[in-house]
């Protein structure tokens, strides 16, 4: 009944009735079909989501997906085991998932200026918030969060160095640590005979030359890696060994419990590596708070 | 067991899987492309459609196919996202705005699934099942199919060269023609793509990945805050996003979300998948050639720059090189604790080689020499393996231009598989090849010379051209991947790289389509002392060669201006 059509309209026609055909078997037929599938018995509890309970019964979460143990105000609550930082919106916000994107030479903080009193210009370098993090973790856990590029005071280590000349030649004449806001006092008192000043608004950092001082930490530092950064999804459930390792002193002294009884219990919630190689060892920090809180639990 | 040494062992299963689905996987689609029976559904589908499944089309014929189902995809898709609000399942999201639309209705068409949106917060299940999964199976689709086109252009009139192993001289393969489309299309969703999906998507649900029709569910976490379990007809999309080279993610964070890709082996699961039609493709061609040989001559080429470039951005990554790397101790930021960092460098290679664009680690916090790999990858033109067809046809391309430089040295008529290789099929080949760097290029270019574009870079100094470059080469090639720290759901860059991919795919078809109807018009010529084996390793170093020296040639600039100068800056 279309032959009489001109040869581009049968294709066209022939398109469209195509793709109608393949939408129905591609778009729905097949992904209802497998939906249907998925509530036998062993496969629908994760074709659901993994959803895990808490003592009482009432429903907490996912096992897959990763949970902030903070109280009202962001602080990390001590008896729990802490999860990595995320990205996710205010952070593990399954509907805002997100990595933080920020490359690896991304070390000048941009400040507030309080001139444009309606937009917070402030954001932290990626550097910034790694040494912030190392820093916090060091405090909280008692442990040494130093690490390479990072000052004492938890931002990054970098100096603005300004020449003379062109070219960044002819003798120095100023230098700005460009990560300490003033009035903080800089983490280096002189530079190449040059006395450090803290940075002010005004100032183009840019322009110097850029010089990231590496400090006195130690190459390997004692809070892990995964510990301060963010993860891809934002949603990371899991924590490397070492940092749950770290944790455990802290939560089996808040919750007086004998170290060695949360360490068999981190134990119990380590996946190792699939087929013995793949990924890595990590533990899914949920259900191991769960599994604590099974025991001690809080107090109301 | 240390880190690096399970990474290498992953690579070896890998490895190892592949190659023993090279066979199996190539011959299935040989006997799919060949079969002159149609199946029962087939023909049901045909009677719907009002195609005659026996009809052989010439190239035009088959170009136009091609088109007309590109630009009736585009606006079917295009129009199920502006209705949205009205349509079940809509989550309560509004229709979408139209840049946006168009730009993700063209990135599915395209193979691309680059996404401008975040999939928790801008698609319900309906546009996600019906429209988005839908195009992940038929641009797939398209592009095997075109492949197996061309491949039908080279292998054309050539005698059977051993019992079973030459191209049955069937209806589809007589006079000039390269096949029926409509019949391409519906074989390879039908007897190749669905039968796969299906089991993987079972596999993938028993790993954890999520197959259910929920809205957000909000809980009370452990804390006593809140927190909204989302939902969705994850796994089913999963596989195919993986199986079919597309790459658009059910969420923002794509395959390092957890519902996603929930386990250590549901990763190396996902890779496979999207590895495994690219790499056994050449086994197609060459039982339709009727020489294996030339096939082994192409995987392997395939697979040398795969791993070279593998080794390359794993040694970076497992390096950490650069100064927050160096500072953290590891490149952590970004990827998953249950993947490591080795399983996501695999992954970001692999998905950068094929036109994937999935991402289960985010590449714009990659050490800069690591991400330079990345963007090598897709600047190689997405041969190595490349994408669901598209890999083959551009390796093919090469082949022909790598034939014609060597003919041009030793002074004889250039001619690959029996084929004269004249002044117009190298036109067609040169274009073809020149296309994507042209868009890439000066798409970028365009970019930086806009401040308001420019002032999209999250990251500053050479880090942001990378971010542009990046986004531009992704689109152009059709891989989807990005460093995302660029904003790029703007009506410019909607537009801009809307444009970029629906050029870097239709063009580059066009090209490869028209350069096929011209070899198909040739009677074989006899093999002479004079002709150039290319079955033969020297020619697969040729090629290789070939490949690495015109992008090197082609992007240097660009990558010394980006990731090179914040590698050797650092």
């Amino acid at each position: 009944m279309f032959a009489r059509l001109p040869g581009w309209a049968r294709s066209h026609l022939a398109a469209l009735r195509i793709l109608l055909v393949f939408t129905v078997v591609c778009g729905l037929a097949y992904p209802l079909a497998l939906l249907a599938v998925a509530q036998l018995p062993g496969l629908h509890d994760r074709a659901d989501g993994s959803l895990v309970t808490d003592t009482r019964g009432r429903t907490v979460g996912s096992a897959l997906i990763g949970q902030s143990f903070t109280d009202g105000d962001g602080n990390p609550i001590p008896r729990y085991f802490q999860s990595r930082p995320s990205a996710a919106g205010d952070g593990y916000d399954p509907t805002s998932t997100s990595a933080s994107n920020l490359g690896p030479e991304d070390v000048v903080d941009t400040f507030d200026d309080p001139a444009t009193r309606d937009t917070d210009e402030t954001r932290q370098s990626l550097l910034t918030q790694v040494c912030a993090r190392s820093h916090d973790i060091g405090a909280f856990d008692g442990v040494d969060g130093r690490r390479p590029y990072c000052t004492a005071g938890g931002v990054g280590a970098v100096l603005a160095v300004y020449h003379a000349g062109p070219g960044y030649t002819g003798p120095i004449t100023r230098v700005i640590s460009v990560d300490e806001l003033c009035p903080a006092k800089p983490f280096l008192t002189t530079y190449d005979g040059v006395t450090v000043s803290c940075r002010t608004l005004g100032d183009d950092v840019a322009a110097g030359r850029q010089v990231l001082v590496r400090g006195d930490a130690p190459a390997r530092p004692a809070v892990p890696a995964d510990a301060v950064t963010a993860s891809g999804s934002g949603l990371d459930p899991q924590i490397s060994t070492a940092y749950a390792d770290l944790q455990i002193a802290r939560v089996a002294r808040t919750r007086g419990l004998p170290a060695a009884r949360v360490r068999s219990l981190v134990a119990a919630h380590t996946t190792g590596r699939a087929l013995g190689f793949l990924g890595e060892p990590a533990v899914n920090v949920l259900n191991l708070n769960r599994a604590l809180d099974a025991l001690t639990p809080a107090r109301q | 067991m240390s880190t690096n040494v399970a990474g290498v062992l992953a690579v070896a299963l890998l490895v190892a899987v592949l190659c023993v689905g090279y066979r199996p996987l190539g011959d299935h689609m040989y006997r799919v492309y060949t079969d002159r029976r149609h199946l029962r559904v087939e023909r049901v589908i045909y009677r719907l459609t009002g195609v005659n499944p026996d009809a052989g089309q010439r190239w035009g014929v088959y170009a136009r196919s091609v088109l007309a189902f590109s630009l009736v995809s585009v606006l079917l898709l295009y129009l199920l996202e502006r209705v949205q609000a009205h349509l079940p399942g809509s989550l309560g999201f509004g229709g979408v705005a139209p840049p946006l639309a168009w730009n993700t209705a063209v990135s599915f068409m395209t193979n691309t699934n680059w996404q401008a949106y975040s999939g928790e917060s801008t698609m319900g299940h309906l546009v996600q099942m019906a429209g988005l999964a839908v195009q992940n199976f038929v641009s797939a689709a398209v592009g095997i199919s075109v492949a197996i086109a061309v491949v039908r252009g080279l292998a054309h009139r050539r005698a059977p060269v051993a019992a079973g192993a030459g191209s049955r001289d069937n209806a589809l393969d007589a006079g000039e023609e390269l096949g029926n489309f409509w019949v391409d299309l519906t074989r390879t969703v039908v007897r190749l793509l669905l039968p796969i999906c299906v089991l993987a998507t079972l596999v993938l649900i028993a790993g954890g990945a999520i197959q259910n029709l929920h809205g957000d569910r909000l809980v009370d976490t452990l804390t006593g805050g809140h927190q909204a379990i989302t939902g969705g007809p994850v796994a089913s999309q999963e596989a195919i996003k993986e199986f079919g080279t597309n790459g658009g993610g059910f969420y923002n964070v794509n395959s390092a979300h957890p519902f996603e890709n929930p386990t250590s082996w549901t990763n190396l699961f996902e890779i496979y998948l999207l590895l495994a039609l690219p790499f056994s493709l050449p086994r197609t061609f060459g039982r339709m050639v009727g020489d294996r040989r030339q096939g082994l001559v192409i995987v392997s080429v395939m697979a040398v720059l795969a791993i070279g470039s593998l080794t390359a951005g794993a040694a970076f990554q497992a390096v950490h090189h650069g100064t927050v790397p160096t500072a953290v101790g590891a490149a952590t930021e970004g990827t998953e604790t249950r993947f490591g960092v080795p399983n996501s460098s695999l992954f970001a290679t692999a998905t950068t080689l094929t036109s994937t664009g999935a991402v289960n680690s985010f590449h714009d916090s990659y050490t800069s020499l690591g991400g330079a790999t990345l963007l090598f990858n897709m600047m190689l033109g997405e041969i190595a393996p490349g994408g669901t067809g598209s890999g083959l046809y551009g390796m093919l391309v090469l082949a022909v231009i790598t034939v014609f430089v060597a003919g041009l040295m030793i002074g004889r008529t250039p001619e690959y598989l029996g084929k004269r290789i004249g002044s117009r099929e190298i036109r067609f080949a040169a274009m073809y090849f020149l296309i994507t760097p042209a868009i890439a290029l000066l798409g970028t270019g365009i970019a930086m010379g806009l401040p308001g574009e420019r002032a999209s870079m999250l990251n500053s100094g050479a880090h942001g051209l990378s971010e542009v470059l990046y986004a531009f080469t992704s689109a152009a090639n059709n891989n989807g991947s990005a460093f995302a720290g660029i904003s790029v759901n703007t009506t410019w860059y909607n537009t801009a790289l809307g444009l970029a991919m629906l050029l870097g795919r239709l063009l580059p078809m066009l090209f490869v389509l028209a350069m096929a109807g011209s070899f198909a018009r040739q009677q074989p010529l006899p093999a002479t002392a004079g002709t150039l084996p290319t079955h033969r390793p020297q020619f697969a170093g040729m090629l290789a060669g070939t490949a690495v020296i015109l992008v090197a040639l082609t992007f240097f600039p660009a990558l010394a201006l980006g990731p090179l100068a914040e590698g050797i800056h650092a």
